[in-house]
C-alpha cells in the first residue's frame, strides 16, 4: 500500500497553565485520510487540532507535518500554515472585504499570484461551495450557511494538502447544516485529507475512515466507524455515544 | 366568518407638522415649558448676534474711523488679513505658499469626487511628493530665496503645524500601539514607556522643553530650527495620545481574526495590514479624528514659546495702536475659522465612516 504520510504526532504534550490538555497524544494520519474526533467539550480535541497549524504551540512531543517538523522556526510555521486549511466553529471570515477578496486575499499575498489568476480561482471555488452569486457582497449579508461555506472556500483557494474543521456547524441554525456537510463530503470524496472535530455522527459515519474518542486531554479510542459505533471498549466512550446518539 | 383585514393608519395625531410638534416639544407641561424657555433664549441671543455681525457691521473701509462702533469692524480683520493669513512671509514670495495651498486643494477635492481612476497615484502623490514640494517651496531652495521659519505666521503657521502633526503622528501612533502589545517584552516595555512619558506631559511643558531646554543639550554652535523642534515636540505628542486610541480598536478585535489571517499563512506585518489595521483603525474613526482635532487647536500654544500662530497672531495684531480695542472681532473671526477647520475633520470623518460600512 503506497500510503503517503501526512501528520505524526508523536508523545505530544501541553499544558494551559497548570491543565493538562493534551496529554501523550499519538497519531498517524496518511494522504487521503479522514479523521473524525468527538468527545465532550474541554476534552482537548479544538485544542489538538489548534496544534497541527500552530495555532497553538504544544509543549512537548514532535508534531511533523509533510516532513516538515514545527518548531519555533517562523519559515516551517509559515510552509506548514501553506499546506494546511482550517475551518473554524465561528467561520471568521474578515468583515471588511468582499467574499471574493476574502478568498483571494491569502492567494494574492502568501502565494504571490497574480490579482487575475487568484480572482479566477477564488471564483472557481466559490462555485464549487455553490455561493459564486455571492462573491460580490460582504460576510454580514450572508446567512451562517453560505459564510461556512465561503469559509471552506476561502480555505481551499490555497490548495491546502489537509483541511482541518473545529466544530464547522456547531455555530449554525439546524437547517443550514446540511449544506456545509454537503459540502464537506463532497471534498471528502474527492480525495482530501480532512480532520475534523464535529458531533455530527452521521457524518462521520458516511465519511470517516476513524473516529478518534477524546477525553480529558487523551485518546481514549480510534477506530473504524462501525466498530466504534457498534463495539466501543471504554466505558467513557459507552457513556458519550449514549448521550450524543 | 372571514373578516376582511381593515387597512388601518397612523392614528391622525401622530401624523404632520402638528403631530411632530406635539410628540417632540410639547409631549407634556414641563417638556413645554423647557420648548417656550428656549425659544425665548433663542430670542434674546440670536437678533442682538446677528445685528453686531452682519446688520451693523461695517465691511468697507481702509481705517478704524470707518468704523461706526455699533456693530462688527470687520475692516479691522480686512486691513491685517495678510499678517493673520501668512505671517510676516515676504509679501513678494506670498505666491509659493498660495501655490502650495491650490495643489492641496485640487488632489484634495479630486480625492474627494467618488468614482475617479488614479486615486492611488493622487494618494501617493500627496503622501510622498507633496511634503517635499511643500518644503523647497516654503523655506526655499533651488533657485528660490530663502524664508527662514521665524518669518512664518498666522493661519499658515497653524496648518503646517498641524498639518505635519496630524499626517506624521497616525503612523507613529499606530507603530507605538502594535510595539505594545508585541510579544517581545523589551518592545512592549520602550513603547508603553514612551507612551506614558509623552502622556503624562502637558504639551505647554514639552512645547518649553523643545525650545529652552533641548539646545542646553546640544553641543554649541549645532542648531535646530525653533520651528521643527515644536513641530517634533507636537507629532509625538499626538502620537501618543494616537497610540492608545489605536489600541483599543485592536483590543477590540476578536481573535477569530488573528486566528483566521494565521491560518492562511499571513505573516505578523501583512496581518496587521491586511486584517486588522484597516477594521481596527475603522472602528476608532471617530476617536482618532477627536484627536486631529484636539491637536488643531492646541497648536494655538506654541504662541508660548514665541511662535505667532493663527490665534497669536491675532492677539497681536489686536495690540497695535492704529487698531486697539477690536479684540471681539479677532476672536469672532479666529472662531470661526477655528470651527470652519474643524468641523470640516469632523464632516470627513462621518463620510468616511459611511464609505467603509460593511456590516459586522
Amino acid at each position: 500500500m503506497s500510503s503517503e504520510l501526512m501528520i505524526e504526532m508523536k508523545n505530544v504534550h501541553k499544558w494551559f497553565g497548570e491543565l493538562h490538555v493534551l496529554n501523550d497524544i499519538n497519531l498517524e494520519i496518511n494522504k487521503g485520510e479522514k479523521i473524525v474526533i468527538c468527545g465532550p467539550s474541554g476534552s482537548g480535541k479544538s485544542t489538538l487540532i489548534r496544534c497541527i497549524n500552530r495555532l497553538e504551540e504544544h509543549q512537548r512531543g514532535n508534531i511533523i507535518v509533510e516532513g516538515t517538523e514545527l518548531t519555533n522556526d517562523s519559515r516551517s510555521i509559515e510552509r506548514i500554515r501553506g499546506e494546511v486549511g482550517m475551518v473554524f466553529q465561528q467561520f471568521n471570515l474578515f468583515p471588511h472585504l468582499s467574499i471574493l477578496d476574502n478568498c483571494s486575499l491569502a492567494p494574492i499575498w502568501v502565494r504571490k499570484l497574480p490579482k487575475s489568476e487568484a480572482k479566477d480561482k477564488a471564483m472557481e471555488y466559490l462555485k464549487r461551495v455553490q455561493i459564486d452569486d455571492q462573491a460580490h457582497k460582504y460576510p454580514a449579508q450572508l446567512s451562517g450557511g453560505q459564510q461556512q461555506r465561503a469559509a471552506i472556500a476561502r480555505a481551499l483557494c490555497m490548495e491546502p494538502r489537509i483541511m482541518l474543521f473545529d466544530e464547522p456547524t456547531s455555530a449554525l441554525d439546524p437547517e443550514m447544516i446540511k449544506e456545509v456537510l454537503d459540502v464537506m463530503v463532497g471534498l471528502a470524496q474527492g480525495g482530501m485529507t480532512m480532520i475534523v472535530v464535529t458531533h455530527e455522527m452521521g457524518f462521520a459515519k458516511e465519511v470517516a475512515d476513524t473516529i478518534i474518542f477524546m477525553d480529558e486531554g487523551q485518546i481514549v479510542e480510534a477506530k473504524n466507524p462501525k466498530d466504534f459505533f457498534d463495539n466501543p471498549e471504554s466505558e467513557r466512550t459507552k457513556t458519550f455515544l449514549s448521550q450524543i446518539l | 366568518m372571514s373578516a376582511a383585514r381593515k387597512e388601518i393608519g397612523p392614528p391622525v395625531i401622530e401624523l404632520g407638522t402638528i403631530g411632530w410638534l406635539r410628540k417632540n416639544l410639547f409631549s407634556n407641561w414641563y417638556n413645554s415649558l423647557l420648548t417656550i424657555f428656549g425659544l425665548y433664549l433663542l430670542y434674546i441671543l440670536i437678533p442682538p448676534l446677528v445685528n453686531w455681525i452682519f446688520l451693523d457691521a461695517n465691511f468697507v473701509g481702509s481705517t478704524r474711523d470707518d468704523c461706526s462702533n455699533e456693530g462688527a469692524c470687520w475692516i479691522f480683520i480686512q486691513q491685517n488679513i495678510k499678517l493673520i493669513f501668512y505671517g510676516l512671509y515676504p509679501t513678494e514670495e506670498l505666491w509659493r505658499i498660495n501655490l502650495v495651498y491650490l495643489i492641496l486643494l485640487i488632489s484634495g477635492v479630486y480625492l474627494l469626487i467618488p468614482n475617479l481612476r488614479h486615486k492611488g497615484w493622487v494618494g501617493a502623490f500627496l503622501l510622498i511628493i507633496f511634503p517635499i514640494i511643500c518644503v523647497v517651496m516654503l523655506s526655499g531652495g533651488f533657485g528660490l530665496e530663502a524664508v527662514e521659519t521665524r518669518l512664518w505666521g498666522g493661519l499658515f503657521l497653524t496648518l503646517v503645524i498641524a498639518g505635519v502633526g496630524i499626517v506624521l503622528s497616525l503612523p507613529i501612533g499606530v507603530m507605538l500601539a502594535l510595539g505594545r502589545r508585541s510579544k517581545l517584552p523589551v518592545v512592549s516595555l520602550l513603547c508603553t514607556i514612551f507612551i506614558e512619558i509623552w502622556r503624562g506631559v502637558p504639551l505647554i511643558t514639552v512645547l518649553f522643553m523643545a525650545s529652552n531646554m533641548f539646545p542646553l543639550f546640544m553641543p554649541e554652535g549645532v542648531n535646530f530650527d525653533k520651528l521643527i523642534r515644536a513641530l517634533i515636540g507636537v507629532m509625538f505628542f499626538s502620537a501618543a495620545y494616537l497610540a492608545e486610541v489605536v489600541r483599543g480598536g485592536l483590543q477590540a478585535m476578536p481573535k477569530g481574526q488573528y486566528e483566521a489571517s494565521q491560518a492562511v499563512g499571513l505573516t505578523y506585518w501583512r496581518m496587521m495590514a491586511l486584517v486588522i489595521l484597516p477594521q481596527s483603525l475603522k472602528m476608532v474613526i471617530p476617536a482618532i479624528i477627536g484627536s486631529f482635532i484636539a491637536i488643531f487647536k492646541d497648536t494655538t500654544l506654541v504662541l508660548v514659546i514665541g511662535l505667532f500662530d493663527f490665534l497669536g497672531i491675532i492677539q497681536f495684531v489686536g495690540t497695535n495702536p492704529d487698531w486697539l480695542g477690536f479684540s471681539h472681532e479677532g476672536y469672532v473671526f479666529a472662531a470661526a475659522v477655528f470651527w470652519v477647520f474643524c468641523y470640516a475633520m469632523s464632516w470627513y470623518s462621518q463620510r468616511l465612516e459611511k464609505k467603509l460600512d460593511t456590516g459586522r
